[in-house]
């Protein structure tokens, strides 16, 4: 990578692997759970938090060092939802249609503790330029889980990936259905999320023994 | 710097300084866009609003809106008439698709206070549709929808959304397998108000029965579900002495 130094790049491929948001820090999981049973939702969550991130990640370390230590989780906290009000906003007046996806996004991205947890651990620590590079590789990071358990989720749950029915009519029987397979509605609940993600750390760590903690 | 910023003095100049631009910035957005907020919202409404009575550009299996330029233009085309319901009259009014459902019901906890019912009337292809907008609760926020009825009460395309159901469970209220499986239904059994259930395991899932007062529920969105079905129930019941009316 001529663009960034050793060190910049690292910043954005450690948190896609082994210092996933999601699967090694254990942030935002509230969220990976609520909206991976369809593919589609992932990815608009995905990049929402890349953007809200990487700005909010900016902003805080511009202003870092004059946010009083007493106050800092709140003064987090209007910046990443004053940033997600007006991306949405402005969405509603100019992408009408993209802003009705979006709106059950709003409340979740505000909440997302991989928001706080960058601004917090990362942001208010480095500058501008670094945070930027903190912000894209993380919610790459969180991107990644979330589209990983949205394609199962969606796929033995609904029986389509991105809205496509891509393994048959579960009604007309045709395509698997008509050699007696069933979409397992299981797979659409919460708790199954859950099991995915554990999936998803169980691999990860039997193929990199040292992401495994000593008690 | 550093002993600066953990004074108290400080930190409340920093934290009033912090909500007023803030504050500033997100009234200036707000109000700088409102307008054409309102203006989409409005075009959507019709986009709805047609859309239940099957004026739309669906291809198979996509919820396809007529398009924003020709909206108004194939709003007054179809959209015949208005009314305001009230009880067996209508009142012709041809600005009831900007009367706010959720203002008029809040408004109706007050005894006192006549509701204004939105009743639209369209026609295509000689065929008389009659809208009624729904409000209700679903799981986490409210839905709202419009149902098109023919003279004999029997739905003849809906339209749903919603504000923040789950994605993929109970946001599936607005896809089509959902929403075409209201088409044909009844919402009488016989001459008594029935409403459509959204049941669970009706064992009619392809609803081929169309006089059952049941659509097939969506999996994993249960209290959605029953939230549309008790919106259905509770504002078609609204408009009933005057859709009786019609039948005769």
């Amino acid at each position: 990578m001529g663009l960034l130094s050793k060190k910049d790049a690292k910043l954005i491929s450690d948190p896609l692997l082994d210092n996933n948001p999601i699967t090694i820090q254990v942030l935002g999981i509230c969220s990976a759970l609520a909206i991976t049973a369809e593919l589609k939702a992932s990815i608009v969550m995905a990049i929402s938090v890349m953007f809200v991130l990487a700005m909010g990640n900016v902003v805080i370390s511009l202003i870092r060092n004059i946010i009083p230590s007493k106050i800092r989780i709140i003064v987090q906290l209007v910046i990443a939802a004053a940033l997600v009000i007006i991306v949405d906003q402005v969405l509603k007046a100019y992408a009408y249609e993209l802003s009705k996806q979006l709106s059950v996004f709003v409340g979740l991205i505000i909440t997302n503790c991989i928001i706080m947890g960058r601004f917090e651990a990362f942001a208010l620590a480095n500058g501008p330029w670094k945070s930027f590079l903190d912000g894209i590789g993380n919610s790459a990071g969180y991107g990644l889980i979330l589209v990983i358990v949205a394609f199962f989720r969606e796929l033995l749950g609904s029986g389509s990936l991105l809205g496509f029915k891509v393994l048959g009519d579960s009604v007309e029987k045709t395509g698997v259905y008509a050699y007696g397979y069933e979409n397992n509605g299981f797979m659409l609940l919460a708790p199954m999320a859950l099991i995915t993600v554990g999936l998803i750390i169980w691999v990860q760590r039997s193929r990199n023994t040292a992401l495994i903690e000593d008690n | 710097m550093a002993n600066n910023t953990d004074k108290n003095s400080y930190t409340v100049l920093f934290a009033t300084g912090m909500v007023l631009i803030v504050g500033a910035l997100l009234a200036f957005v707000a109000s700088s866009l409102r307008e054409k907020i309102a203006e989409n919202k409005r075009i959507e409404k019709q986009q709805n609003i047609l859309y239940a009575m099957g004026v739309n550009e669906n291809e198979e299996g996509t919820v396809a809106f007529v398009s924003k330029d020709i909206v108004a233009g194939e709003f007054s085309k179809y959209i015949t008439k208005q009314f305001v319901v009230k009880g067996t009259e209508a009142i012709e009014d041809a600005n009831a698709y900007l009367i706010d459902i959720k203002k008029e019901e809040a408004e109706a906890k007050n005894p006192a206070y006549q509701r204004r019912l939105p009743l639209f009337v369209g026609n295509k292809d000689n065929k008389e549709f009659y809208i009624i907008p729904v409000r209700g609760k679903g799981l986490w926020d409210a839905i709202w929808g419009y149902v098109s009825l023919d003279k004999d009460l029997v739905v003849q395309g809906v339209f749903f959304d919603h504000a923040g159901e789950t994605p993929g469970l109970g946001s599936n209220i607005k896809e089509r397998f959902f929403m075409d499986d209201f088409t044909g239904e009844h919402i009488l059994n016989g001459d008594t108000f029935k409403g459509i259930d959204v049941a669970k395991g009706n064992a009619d899932p392809k609803n081929n029965d169309k006089t059952d007062n049941e659509v097939d529920a969506i999996a994993g969105a249960t209290i959605t579900g029953n939230g549309l079905a008790a919106m259905l129930k509770k504002d078609l019941q609204l408009y009933l002495p005057y859709l009786k009316t019609l039948k005769q």
